[in-house]
């Protein structure tokens, strides 16, 4: 392809000409890329982050939950619970490491997905003593990142038993501390219904300690 | 269904005036906000050394366009290969290899996306802003300015009058500045509304900080995992650009399914809606640019009946059909957001060029999977930001020729006849796609060692044929179990992702402009119809046709038997 400019009359400034001009491509694309690398790759997104943390200062640096000075975690990734204490979140793909974020990428045909989800609603229905059937796909399936820190009403429900007998309270305050923290869609609009795990064991913890100033469990 | 009607409701409703908004930055002519702007853009014309007034023939137009790619592709890909001996490097990411560097640069200088690494933890900061967002930023720009470069073709270019009375072939036609092209848009239009989506993202929970991430110690003590690295960073302005700019590429490797990228309902929403927008606003935009309502119509109708069509069979599949009752539904997606709007997302982000996911679509049902790969293949729903239209004026060209056969009328657009040598380069377009997509799945299916396969069977088929499709229409998504960041898909896909981004930019330029050297017919009661109902069937039906019936064989070895084997179980 020549690139040679067709026509070299000069035009005056800011006069649209009928003629073209095609030289300076190599200098206008150095220029080009300097005023992208620093203006759209750097003072943007330093703008975004200038802007994020003025305004939103608790959202821009990861919605951390902090407790008497030391962060406990993000209420937006998700911890593993193993104690009969804690309610379990959905499993995950990357055994929880944030850093390694990963979905099984499991095809629904794949015969390791069928069977790994048979035995994970086996152990779900055993360890809380509910039946297959009562077991909902969250709770047997991993996320798509695997942090999401979510569980359904239906994940939480059948958790409760379980949890109320494990910390030897009343099931009635289990699960009105469930209600509590249930998230309904938002705006009553968007998105599904869900429990916030880490929060729900947080909560849980308060309940049971007695510095927290919370009402005493009924132990 | 919510979100389905949500969506589209906003995005038609801030398409228009955004679309008109466009057209007038892009025309160049004294508007509002000149003041402010003006002042910016001076010091940068002087930089380049243009003249923003001063047009360009297609060949320095595209020169110009090609060069400029080049020069950033060198940076880009010098910052990945040696970004852990640069500054902003908190999680402490090493140097990339050549390879999969080579493949990033490519995947994001083409506007797709397509990622062979984990950002959170193989990107440092700097080569996440100054490599990653930079392209993204700047990408869709150049589509746009091609795909305006070309309209402008189309009807004469900006100096048609002026060619008129010097006798038309003296002079060579001016598709615009690329520069002024690029600069324009960049600065009026796109940085002010992915800041705008980046506050309202933050807001929600996506982070905005430069710091490195707290390390914590779970809750219950039980657990094997004895501490949690909490990956943060500049996110919230990557996700703007990545979800209004048609690029696709997370911070995080799950991408807008992992909390952190996409916290809430609302979030999904803002997000879902940034897919389509600008999309929808480069139509609109046809209006202010070339004075046609009703060919800007014939685009919008077209496009939106073959979107509407594709998500609502998404929909379907994921949400209401015999597969939506499998306990592995939620499989790869997100409590906060369910089955619809994932299959939503799916749907849309397919159909743009996007390539985001907010949920895994190797775990979608095997009939939305067909849904995402088809609307991949068309590529000229909504479209990538200018590649999506360009690819229409594709499709609008041998749907006229195909018609003036049919009718028996000379194929002409807008006055000016479509002969053979403009038929001869479609046809180039037209044979790429096949002879590439299904040489290189054949290939990397046949030779064992290759695939790198995650799921066995008919989906393992899928997985290839996606992976390809994908980088082919420089949409970026993938079947991710695929072990990808190999030599063989790192090279074979940086080859496909610049065949399929190059030739289809520029070929059509080079079309329009051939098109605006000719002499102008008057359009009468004679020639073909072309902004009517009757013309948009016809050119569905050629899209269809050429792009899905070509393919058929290979989509009914993927995901149809994967379908019905899923049934049959």
């Amino acid at each position: 392809m020549s690139l040679h400019d067709v026509n070299t009359i000069a035009h005056p400034q800011g006069h649209v000409s009928t003629t073209v001009y095609d030289k300076g491509l190599i200098r206008g694309s150095i220029g080009l890329a300097i005023i992208a690398l620093v203006g759209f790759g750097l003072l943007y997104p330093l703008a975004g982050v200038g802007l994020g943390q003025t305004l939103f200062p608790s959202a821009a640096n990861g919605s951390l939950i902090e407790r008497d000075g030391k962060v406990l975690g993000s209420a937006l990734v998700a911890q593993p619970f193993a104690d009969d204490r804690y309610f379990q979140p959905r499993p995950s793909a990357a055994d929880y490491d944030a850093m390694g974020v990963s979905g099984s990428n499991e095809a629904r045909t794949n015969p390791e997905l069928r069977q790994r989800i048979d035995e994970t609603r086996a152990a779900v229905a055993q360890r809380n003593g509910v039946a297959l059937d009562a077991v909902p796909s969250d709770l047997v399936t991993q996320s798509g990142g695997g942090i999401d820190p979510h569980i359904s009403p239906q994940g939480a429900a059948v958790q409760i038993d379980r949890v109320a007998r494990a910390r030897g309270i009343a099931r009635d305050v289990v699960e009105g501390l469930v209600a509590q923290q249930m998230e309904g869609k938002q705006f009553g609009l968007l998105g599904q219904p869900r429990v916030n795990v880490l929060e729900l064991n947080l909560a849980l913890d308060a309940l049971a300690s007695p510095a927290s100033g919370a009402p005493a469990a009924n132990q | 269904m919510t979100e389905f009607l949500l969506v589209f409701a906003l995005a038609i409703g801030l398409g228009w005036p955004l679309g008109r908004y466009l057209a007038a930055v892009m025309r160049g002519e004294p508007m509002r906000g000149d003041r402010l702007f003006l002042w910016l853009e001076r010091p940068l014309y002087a930089l380049i050394g243009t003249n923003p007034q001063r047009g360009m023939s297609w060949r320095g137009y595209a020169g110009a366009f090609l060069i400029s790619n080049l020069i950033l592709a060198l940076v880009v890909w010098l910052i990945l290969m040696t970004q852990a001996w640069l500054p902003l490097n908190p999680n402490g990411a090493p140097n990339m290899s050549w390879d999969l560097a080579l493949h990033t640069m490519v995947s994001f200088l083409t506007n797709t996306n397509q990622q062979h690494y984990s950002g959170q933890a193989q990107l440092s900061y700097l080569a996440h802003m100054m490599g990653i967002v930079t392209l993204q930023v700047i990408t869709p720009m150049m589509g746009l300015a091609l795909v305006v470069a070309t309209l402008r073709g189309f009807f004469g270019g900006r100096n048609a009058q002026a060619r008129k009375a010097d006798g038309q072939d003296q002079t060579p036609v001016d598709v615009g500045n690329y520069w002024a092209d690029v600069i324009r848009p960049t600065l009026r239009f796109m940085l002010p509304l992915c800041l705008l989506w980046s506050v309202l993202l933050t807001s929600q929970g996506v982070p905005a900080t430069l710091d490195g991430g707290p390390v914590i110690a779970p809750v219950d003590a039980t657990v094997e995992m004895k501490e949690q690295k909490i990956p943060l960073g500049p996110v919230s302005p990557m996700v703007a650009i990545k979800q209004l700019g048609t690029n696709g590429g997370g911070w995080y490797g799950p991408n807008s399914s992992v909390p952190l990228e996409n916290p809430t309902p609302l979030s999904n929403l803002l997000e879902t809606l940034a897919i389509i927008l600008v999309p929808i606003a480069a139509v609109f935009m046809i209006e202010g640019l070339t004075g046609r309502r009703k060919f800007t119509g014939l685009v919008f109708g077209t496009m939106l009946a073959m979107s509407v069509a594709s998500a609502g069979f998404a929909i379907w599949s994921e949400g209401f059909s015999s597969t939506s009752q499998d306990i592995a539904l939620m499989e790869g997606k997100e409590v906060r957001f369910g089955a619809e709007p994932s299959a939503l997302w799916a749907a849309l982000t397919t159909q743009t060029s996007n390539g985001s996911v907010n949920s895994m679509h190797d775990s979608l049902a095997p009939l939305t999977g067909l849904v995402t790969i088809s609307d991949m293949l068309i590529n000229a729903i909504w479209g990538g930001i200018g590649s999506g239209l360009q690819q229409f004026l594709t499709y609008l060209l041998l749907g006229v020729f195909l018609a003036g056969l049919m009718t028996g009328r000379t194929p002409e657009l807008f006055g000016r006849k479509i002969e053979a040598p403009e038929v001869r380069l479609l046809a180039v377009l037209v044979l790429l796609q096949p002879l590439i997509l299904l040489g290189l799945t054949a290939i990397t299916l046949a030779v064992p060692g290759l695939a790198g396969n995650s799921n066995p069977g008919f989906h393992a088929v899928s997985q290839v044929f996606y992976e390809y499709t994908s980088s082919f229409a420089n949409n970026g998504s993938g079947f991710e179990g695929l072990s990808d960041d190999s030599i063989w898909w790192n090279v074979t896909a940086s080859f496909v992702l610049a065949a399929g981004r190059y030739p289809a930019l520029i070929i059509p330029l080079v079309i329009a402009a051939m098109l605006a050297r000719k002499r102008q017919a008057p359009e009468s009661t004679g020639s073909l119809q072309i902004e009517t109902p009757t013309f948009a069937l016809t050119l569905i039906a050629v899209i269809v046709i050429l792009t899905l019936l070509q393919f058929m064989p290979v989509l009914v070895l993927g995901p149809v038997a994967d379908h019905l084997s899923l049934i049959a179980r």
